[in-house]
């Protein structure tokens, strides 16, 4: 099989599109960026190639289609009370775990109990916060069953009562965080219930092998309820931590599909493999914050606004980044459900105008020739960040600011900027789920992610409506105002809106491109 | 023989206790812990993963646990990887990386030691030239050049073998990696062996053999081998002992399941358990390997005993 495969691939590469024979093939062959934390959804650390396995043999209430679409999936029916609060399932008659047992309203509220329980220390039990009490569980105050999930109907039915309305929330149940756990798995194996051996799943696929840092394997779950029309009969994802070396194995056929490809091959791959190579909008914004704590230079608004202005924003993603990311001129980016994507002021437009206000605003602020301004910025090392760190100096030198650049690896580089330590430091953000809420939170005042301390009533007080705000077109309003808010005061600087990078084996059918960069394995066919 | 070795094997306790305590608080030392990242985490949910890995304990209580439960051979959880104890990563991960590591430092004898040799025989001819040359690009560019091209030569482009991808250990998917993670070795060797070779063959006895009118192979298998081994041997024990823990490099490249990878992963996520195991489990196998060639040693040089 591999082979066959193996032949056709080598013939598309050298004849970029002429088809070879046929090829049977039922076996898709993922390369993920890295390794699974767990099958213990409470437990996942966080990675997106993560979410790419969990979704493959989980479901939730809902799931996606191949455009990331929400449609039903272990819930057939649901309704919302009119205050927004209650949210009531209607579970799906047949639904089983891979061993045939019924999947119920109880396996839900287990699920959920066990992700929020302390002693799951769970690192994303905070995605599931708009559940009423959940907090409060989490943090040890309140006993498990204090939390808003019942199960009725001898486990049909599944209400979920919230803290206040949250017009998310539906988004909120195809994270990983919302899927069930099998509570008669966990009750008989305890903690080894994901081991290999036991463990049970009720999505399209269940996993038979995992062995550490080279492959998981999945095989198609019979007791699927959707089975008969699920194409493939397994999947295999590889840990291809070397993109690089991920490319030499797609192209010697050995893999079907390559998760982000890195930035710097997006040419030579669009050239050479026009026909496997992907590029879309994804819901990820790259920025960098800008520290806004008294005692910083840009905690004056002016400097901020200066230092905005002066970025050629189309110069780093076309030139810098060669067209593997597109400029950005703010936080929210495109493609986010229900929003309309805004736009900073004067950040556009004539260069050496926007260069010869930048200048003016600087000196206005009191810096100058006797009085130069030196600004720290600190980036987490990567080759792309270096080299987008090295053009923002460059495009702010013309100001007379001078740049000390600090680099570290990850987790050093977040701690400092956590603690406040920088003036300008590069932070990126990757949607939860599909909504602006999740990016403007990240500017709200005392929030732990808004590394740069801004803080202005007005932006909290719209925010704060908007949550209470039921009208799906009033939220919308409230929302947009409120990140115009930020954008005027220049909060932080956006630069690049991500997108997702993936290569794909031409004859792969039901895998679209969608801005959550979700793509369930369930729907995708060899159409050779 | 037997007592020098079990009073070696004592030796190594105070060894690997040193190495361990110091390990266990050059990691917490370091900034940044492990579940720092990207999202600051609520207080709350800070506090449960603290109290779940009892790093909210004092850090002197933390090391005497630890030491507690490595003395009952367990080496914790690992705080990534979820689904694995770190005894299990390694005992996943080490036969892998010992059969890579194993074959090429068997390549790299194969091969270097005869090329060393005929270097040595043939000093200052155009074989010798061609073979330090050849060594010294060896040496000199790095597996994670050498590796890549191997791939995309042998993978991609005449698609002889695959580009990577473990499979169970099948052949021939040993075949690129064997060979990128032995090329330096081979280097190396060669070199040394060279070296070694041309210095003994200056010696007194090599003359008195020559003396006694014994044939010129008689002198080099007899008397000039043996001796020129000897620093060889003593460079195979850290090496050895380097090579079958894995690279990082090859495993990744190639997408091996190593253990090599974890050295890097686990110092980069904070992974206290795993940097500890793998630490532990590393520094075990260089006491060994060093005993192992001063064994060796006496075995080849007939003035090195180990008698109480």
């Amino acid at each position: 099989m591999h082979c066959k495969r193996r032949s056709l691939i080598a013939a598309i590469t050298l004849s970029s599109g002429l088809m070879a024979g046929p090829l049977y093939a039922e076996t898709l062959d993922i390369g993920v960026m890295g390794e699974l934390a767990s099958f213990d959804t409470s437990q996942v650390s966080g990675g997106v190639w993560e979410s790419q396995i969990l979704m493959d043999v989980y479901e939730g209430l809902l799931k996606q289609n191949p455009e990331g679409e929400l449609m039903p999936g272990m819930a057939t029916k649901w309704e919302v009370s009119e205050d927004g609060e209650t949210y009531t399932f209607r579970l799906r008659e047949g639904a089983k775990w891979s061993d045939g047992e019924p999947v119920t309203a109880e396996d839900f509220v287990f699920g959920w109990q066990h992700l929020l329980d302390p002693a799951s220390a769970s690192k994303y039990a905070y995605l599931l916060y708009p559940i009423k009490n959940a907090e409060a569980v989490n943090a040890g105050d309140k006993p498990l069953d204090a939390l808003g999930a019942e199960s009725l109907d001898g486990g049909k039915t599944l209400k979920v009562t919230l803290e206040s309305p949250t017009p998310f929330f539906l988004q909120l149940l195809t994270h990983y965080t919302a899927y069930p756990v099998p509570k008669h798995a966990v009750e008989k194996y305890g903690d080894d219930w994901v081991k290999m051996d036991n463990i049970v799943t009720n999505g399209a696929f269940k996993p038979v092998e995992w062995i550490s840092q080279s492959r998981i394997s999945v095989e198609k779950n019979p007791e699927y309820y959707d089975a008969s029309d699920v194409s493939l009969d397994g999947v295999n994802y590889f840990t291809t931590e070397d993109r690089n070396a991920a490319i030499s194995r797609f192209r010697a056929g050995e893999l079907d599909i390559i998760r982000d490809y890195p930035s710097s091959r997006y040419q030579w791959l669009k050239d050479n493999l026009p026909d496997a190579t992907h590029l879309s909008p994804m819901l990820g914004s790259y920025y960098y914050v800008l520290n806004a704590r008294e005692g910083r230079p840009t905690a004056d608004a002016r400097i901020r606004e200066a230092l905005n202005l002066v970025v050629r924003r189309k110069v780093l993603s076309e030139q810098i980044m060669a067209g593997s990311f597109k400029d950005a001129y703010s936080l929210v980016p495109p493609g986010t459900s229900r929003y309309e994507v805004q736009r900073m002021d004067g950040v556009d437009g004539d260069y050496q105008a926007r260069l010869a206000k930048a200048k003016q605003l600087i000196k206005e602020a009191g810096y100058g020739p006797d009085n130069p301004l030196n600004l720290q910025l600190r980036y987490n090392t990567s080759d792309e960040h270096k080299k987008i760190a090295i053009a923002l100096a460059a495009m702010w030198k013309p100001l007379g600011v001078n740049i000390q650049m600090i680099n570290a690896e990850a987790t050093v580089h977040y701690q400092t900027i956590q603690q406040g330590d920088f003036d300008i430091a590069r932070a990126g953000w990757i949607a939860d789920y599909n909504d602006a809420e999740n990016f403007l939170t990240l500017l709200r005042s005392g929030v732990g992610n808004n590394y740069g301390g801004y803080s202005n009533p007005e932006y909290d007080k719209l925010l704060d409506q908007a949550a209470n705000t039921l009208d799906l077109d009033k939220r919308q309003q409230l929302l947009q105002q409120a990140e115009n808010v930020a954008l005027d005061d220049y909060a932080l600087a956006p630069l690049l809106y991500y997108v997702t990078r993936n290569l794909v084996n031409p004859s792969i059918a039901g895998w679209q491109d969608n801005a959550e960069d979700d793509h369930p394995s369930r729907w995708v066919t060899f159409t050779e | 023989m037997l007592t020098y070795t079990l009073k070696r094997l004592l030796q190594a306790v105070p060894t690997m206790l040193v190495v361990i305590t110091l390990s266990f608080f050059l990691m917490r030392v370091a900034p940044g812990g492990p579940f720092d990242g990207e999202r600051q985490l609520p207080p709350e949910i800070e506090a449960n993963l603290k109290a779940a890995y009892h790093l909210d304990d004092p850090l002197p209580m933390q090391y005497l646990r630890y030491m507690g439960n490595l003395l009952q051979g367990d080496f914790g959880p690992s705080f990534k990887y979820k689904d694995f104890s770190v005894t299990e990563l390694i005992a996943q991960g080490f036969p892998v990386s010992l059969e890579i590591g194993g074959l090429a430092i068997l390549l790299a004898l194969l091969l270097g030691l005869p090329l060393g040799i005929i270097a040595a025989l043939r000093r200052n001819s155009a074989v010798d030239y061609a073979v330090m040359s050849v060594a010294l690009a060896g040496i000199a560019v790095p597996n994670f050049v050498i590796a890549p091209i191997l791939a995309l030569v042998f993978g991609v482009l005449l698609a002889w073998l695959p580009a990577g991808g473990w499979n169970g250990g099948a052949l021939p998917n040993l075949v690129l990696p064997v060979i990128a993670l032995s090329i330096q070795q081979i280097a190396y060797i060669a070199r040394m062996m060279r070296a070694s070779m041309i210095e003994v063959l200056g010696s007194h006895y090599i003359r008195t053999a020559r003396a006694k009118g014994l044939s010129e192979r008689q002198v080099i298998w007899r008397h000039a081998i043996r001796p020129a081994l000897l620093p060889v041997t003593s460079y195979l024990g850290p090496a050895v002992a380097g090579i079958i823990t894995g690279s990082v490099v090859i495993e990744q490249i190639f997408g091996i399941p190593g253990i090599g990878r974890y050295f890097v992963q686990g110092a980069l996520n904070r992974d206290y358990t795993l940097v500890m195991g793998t630490v532990v489990f590393y520094g075990a196998l260089i006491v060994l390997m060093n005993l192992l060639v001063d064994l060796i040693y006496s075995a080849l040089d007939p003035q090195i005993r180990y008698d109480d």
